[in-house]
């Protein structure tokens, strides 16, 4: 039963080379914008960040590689095989062609996502060194607080009864223990470059999350948890730090920042704050 | 425009009809001896409902574990000041009387198939009433639990006895109406023997789950 | 085409008078055109519900007439969202393609009278009904619609209103609706598979069953194991929230230097319980477009769907793996590493089944004599937009990329591409389709393929930037996305984008004039206006009460029959027997 007339194979072959070009064109301009770089994230100032900038672009190749190769195959499909009076070509399939493609798929996409099982690991398997400087990171709605354990090396205990931000106490500094008399909590995060940071990451309320792009690194804090994270950071610098899990009506404006540091300046920054909590 | 009268006297005379010859090449569709009509007017076969039940219990399941596995959970967090729950002793009374429930309910299936309806009926009745024994005994472990001063809220362990009671006692309470409603609704849809077949599957289900919980909360640590 | 049809069954009278007819039907045809108008609503109001939000994230100072106050606060913002997602994902996504579609053809497609169980059909359109009732409530009760997102993760979502506005009865009406929804899901998922099970055509065995059917029916197994672990979330929930308890809620909880007296729940296993359904419901989703595009790209091509047996393999694969991948959502929220990386390799492999569709689609067209009627229109739109969504899924679901990818709009981009475009066009090409047969009149071509031009580039448009956004480091669910340091860099792309959404919103009126304009005005449609191969095609459009008329079809063969060398003409319906088709060879 022949459907096609001179009139609708005109009309196939203007809608034919609209939806190919268009589909061309999309391909295009994605393309571009990707390979162009123009909204990326800011360089990373960790070993750890450069894997992960890595295992994106394997992933960028790959994918990119599979959309052009599918967008194009589409288009191409949509052109060359519009009705132009042609009887369709029977087949119900190739059974050869079906275990190709299967199996290229099944060994690229898993291994792609092998590869990119270091960069998790050495972050996330890999638990802090012991010489790391650790920080306890705490959120709540809307702010960051970061306290160190101060020269006792000991974080004072916390007691939710005694959190009152609005007397100067918003993480419950227990006052009955003297290991924390000399915590110091701050607003912002100040650490030394070419050191590992430990951050122990906690929350008072909802879940919020701790995130720096320039570390490519984030984690949810999650109340009842203490959730330990760390990293290396090569590059001194003042980078912002995000809320990133939805937390309530401030969750778009809880932020703070973190400062890296030299050595000697984190070590002044150390003497400063004690300084300032026992006046 | 609704289905003509002759189609009706086909349907009791001669079930499949017409040409007939489709069973050639490996029919296994839903059509078949079950559109003879067996049970009157009923186009839908009586396994459907049979099979019915199966899925059904699937997804009630699976809302099961769902609560299982929150306990489970709960339980083996570290720090989570898990205080356990000494299960009221009326619950084993309770237990004993859900499983006999299931042995009263098959005798009184195969007193249906033996064709003695009194029995199936007794049988039936029994298992009924075993079963309002059963929820009225759970309703005395929560109050003796009140008396001890737990409840909902007391600790996660008896957030979650409550629960699984409540959840269980609730779908027990379907399966004592659909038993009700056997024994006192005509069928018109569903054969006699379907009707009880698919209620027995429900409330074996409902034994055997309830044995699972008691368990569970038992042998928590 | 109905000899030899088999008449074993029993009379299906019509029902009397208007509420019977049209309200409390048990007719399969007439529950879905009710599922199929409530997600109409549904969508309108998500779809203006989005545009909100769009134009606030780039005039957020603007003075609106309608918002208390006249400048949208940030917990408006955030209702905006909830209530969006919430709307699309359940009261579309869910409902219009297995409840709309499902319930009208499923029982055709299989030559069946009805569903399994009317009755019960009857009661799961009124449940989701319900269901919609009180998530609109939540618009209007004190306090508001809640902001913790469609997610609802808790602590946020089971502290009442100390967490913040619309966390009180807003949030309660939330737990509510979904509960109920999740209820209706299970009647209906238990209807789907029953029938598909039981009440196929003599002839008609899994194998011969249309795409469609496997994608319904394999959808609505997914539901049936996956909306029972919703519905026990959500009760715990609402314990948490009324009752005391702390399922969820840890103890040490602070707000606004209150100690909330909870103690030792988990908010993980929320999240755990949440993705378990979750994960689950996005392929629920998009399988039955998947089925629809199968079906449609090779009636429009006149060529079997290439590989039918892989595709239905495949669509039972997707949503195996799919129960089984949930923890990618939870790559950062605490949960083991481990087991993150395991959920990875999982969710990288349900890439594989995808693929294969992929491929099979354009091997469907390869060779083809493709129409380009507005169905396959939107058909071929959806592999194209498939194609796009499903790829930047791989990059999400790599928890080392996910670092940097997580909570931003790289994350909208995936899933809007894919949910939100994909499986829309899976249901424009749908309605399409099948709205012939439906009402027994033809939509109209030119205005079906304005509307496919317009949505087709405006959705790209709005979708693609999305993801530069994201890269850039864009966070999702902020009020003001202008806040960080970078922020107002990226507002050339927010502001393309919300233009892109206006313009895009708009086109969708050429849909709704031309749905509504041809159930009275459009041409007149015969049995086969597409010259289709399955049983819908053989009865009326619309079809009668009992769907055959009494003649209940056969099936003896395949259901994509097309262009069979060596007959006169390129389609054989699936119920005519080996002689009647052998009339139509060539001499």
């Amino acid at each position: 039963m022949r459907l096609g007339n001179r009139n609708s194979e005109r009309g196939s072959a203007a809608t034919a080379a609209l939806l190919a070009l268009l589909i061309v064109f999309l391909v295009a301009v994605t393309v571009y914008f990707f390979v162009a770089n123009r909204y990326s994230p800011p360089p990373t100032i960790t070993a750890v960040g450069r894997a992960v900038d890595h295992q994106y672009l394997l992933t960028l190749c790959v994918t990119g590689t599979v959309f052009i190769l599918s967008q194009l195959g589409l288009a191409y499909a949509i052109w060359r095989f519009r009705d132009r009076g042609q009887p369709a070509h029977f087949t119900r399939g190739n059974n050869t062609l079906e275990m190709i493609w299967t199996a290229a798929t099944i060994i690229l996409f898993l291994g792609l996502g092998l590869l990119g099982r270091k960069a998790w690991a050495e972050v996330r398997f890999t638990p802090a060194e012991s010489n790391a400087v650790q920080v306890e990171v705490t959120t709540n709605q809307f702010v960051f607080n970061f306290r160190y354990p101060g020269p006792d090396g000991k974080f004072g205990r916390l007691d939710p009864k005694q959190v009152s931000a609005s007397t100067g106490n918003p993480l419950g500094l227990d006052e009955n223990d003297p290991a924390g008399k000399d915590d110091i909590v701050m607003p912002t995060l100040t650490v030394p470059v070419d050191h590992q940071v430990e951050l122990l990451i906690r929350s008072q309320d909802v879940i919020h999350n701790f995130y720096v792009r320039e570390l490519r690194l984030q984690q949810d804090a999650v109340p009842g948890m203490i959730i330990p994270i760390h990293f290396t950071a090569n590059q001194t610098g003042h980078y912002e730090i995000m809320c990133t899990q939805l937390c309530g009506l401030g969750h778009y404006r809880m932020r703070s920042f973190l400062d890296v540091v030299s050595e000697a300046d984190y070590q002044s920054f150390l003497k400063q704050q004690q300084q300032g909590a026992a006046q | 425009m609704p289905g003509t009268v002759t189609d009706e006297v086909e349907l009791i005379g001669t079930g499949r009809g017409g040409g007939g010859a489709s069973s050639g090449d490996g029919g296994l569709g839903g059509g078949g001896d079950d559109w003879k009509g067996s049970s009157g007017s009923a186009r839908v076969p009586q396994r459907a409902y049979v099979n019915g039940m199966v899925i059904a219990l699937g997804g009630i399941l699976m809302f099961f574990m769902a609560l299982v596995s929150a306990y489970i959970v709960r339980k083996d967090m570290p720090n989570s000041a898990w205080v356990q729950l000494n299960v009221p002793p009326i619950l084993w009374l309770n237990t004993l009387i859900l499983i006999a429930s299931s042995f009263t309910l098959a005798r009184s299936r195969g007193r249906l198939l033996a064709n003695d309806d009194a029995g199936f009926r007794h049988w039936w009745g029994v298992t009924t009433i075993l079963g309002i024994f059963f929820l009225v005994g759970q309703v005395i472990a929560w109050r003796q639990l009140a008396a001890a001063g737990l409840f909902l809220a007391t600790n996660p362990a008896s957030s979650f006895f409550y629960v699984f009671t409540a959840a269980h006692g609730l779908h027990l309470l379907g399966g004592v109406l659909a038993l009700l409603w056997v024994a006192f609704r005509p069928t018109h849809k569903l054969t006699r023997s379907t009707a009880t077949e698919i209620v027995s599957m429900y409330w074996h289900f409902m034994d055997g789950l309830w044995v699972f919980l008691f368990l569970l909360l038992l042998l928590g640590r | 085409m109905s000899s030899h049809a088999h008449t074993g069954h029993a009379v299906v009278v019509e029902p009397s008078g208007f509420i019977r007819k049209y309200i409390f039907s048990v007719d399969h045809k007439v529950i879905g055109i009710q599922y199929f108008l409530l997600a109409l609503a549904a969508v309108c109001i998500g779809i203006v519900l989005s545009v909100l939000m769009r134009f606030h994230l780039v005039y957020p100072g603007a003075h609106l007439p309608f918002v208390n106050g006249g400048i949208m606060t940030p917990e408006q913002y955030l209702a905006l969202v909830t209530m969006h997602g919430t709307t699309m994902v359940f009261f579309v996504l869910t409902t219009a393609p297995p409840g709309g579609f499902g319930n009208y053809f499923l029982p055709i497609q299989i030559g069946a009278p009805d569903m399994a169980f009317p009755r019960l059909n009857m009661l799961s359109f009124w449940v989701t009904f319900l269901a919609f009732v009180a998530i609109l409530a939540a618009f209007v009760v004190p306090g508001g619609a809640p902001i913790s997102g469609w997610t609802g993760y808790t602590p946020l979502s089971g502290m009442g209103e100390v967490a913040g506005p619309g966390e009180g009865g807003g949030q309660t009406l939330w737990i509510v609706s979904i509960s109920l929804f999740c209820l209706a899901s299970l009647l209906g998922a238990l209807n789907f598979i029953a029938t598909t099970i039981d009440l196929r055509a003599p002839g008609m065995t899994l194998f011969r069953m249309p795409l469609t059917v496997w994608g319904w029916f394999v959808t609505a197994i997914l539901g049936l194991l996956a909306f029972g672990v919703l519905l026990a979330g959500g009760i715990l929930l609402l314990l948490d929230r009324s009752a005391g308890t702390s399922f969820f809620l840890p103890a040490g909880l602070v707000v606004n230097d209150q100690l909330q007296p909870h103690s030792g729940g988990s908010p993980l296993l929320w999240q755990h319980l949440f993705w378990f359904f979750g994960h689950p419901e996005v392929y629920i989703a998009i399988l039955p477009g998947m089925g629809v595009a199968s079906h449609i790209l090779s009636t429009f091509s006149r060529k079997p769907v290439f590989g039918y047996r892989a595709m239905a393999m495949a669509l039972c694969a997707i949503g195996f793996l799919g129960f089984m991948v949930w923890g990618h959502h939870m790559f950062l929220s605490g949960m083991s590493p481990y087991s993150g990386f395991a959920f990875s390799v999982l969710t990288m492999s349900i890439g594989v089944p995808s693929a294969i569709k992929t491929f099979n689609w354009i091997g469907t067209l390869w060779g083809g004599k493709i129409q380009f009627k507005s169905p396959m229109l939107f058909a071929l739109g959806f592999v194209s937009l498939f194609v796009s969504g499903g790829l930047s899924g791989l990059f999400l679901a790599q928890p080392a990329v996910d670092n940097m990818l997580h909570a931003t709009y790289y994350v909208v981009a995936h899933f809007h591409l894919v949910m939100g475009v994909a499986a829309i066009f899976g249901i424009f090409a749908a309605t399409y389709f099948w709205f012939p047969k439906m009402f027994g009149r033809m939509m109209s071509e030119p205005l079906g393929k304005l509307h496919f031009w317009f949505t087709f580039v405006g959705a790209y448009c709005i979708f693609m930037p999305m993801h530069f956004v994201g890269l850039a480091g864009g966070i999702r669910r902020y009020a003001d996305a202008t806040g960080t340091s970078y922020g107002a860099t990226l507002q050339p792309l927010h502001m393309f984008m919300t233009y892109a959404a206006f313009i895009t919103a708009a086109a969708q009126l050429f849909f709704l004039f031309n749905f509504f304009w041809s159930l009275k005005h459009g041409a007149v449609a015969g049995k086969n206006p597409w010259n289709a191969t399955t049983l819908e095609w053989i009865t009326d459009s619309p079809p009668p009460i009992d769907n055959f008329g009494g003649q209940y079809p056969s099936v003896y063969r395949g259901p994509y029959e097309f262009s069979i060398p060596g007959y006169q003409q390129d389609f054989i319906p699936q119920n005519l027997t080996p002689e009647e088709a052998a009339l139509l060879k060539l001499k």
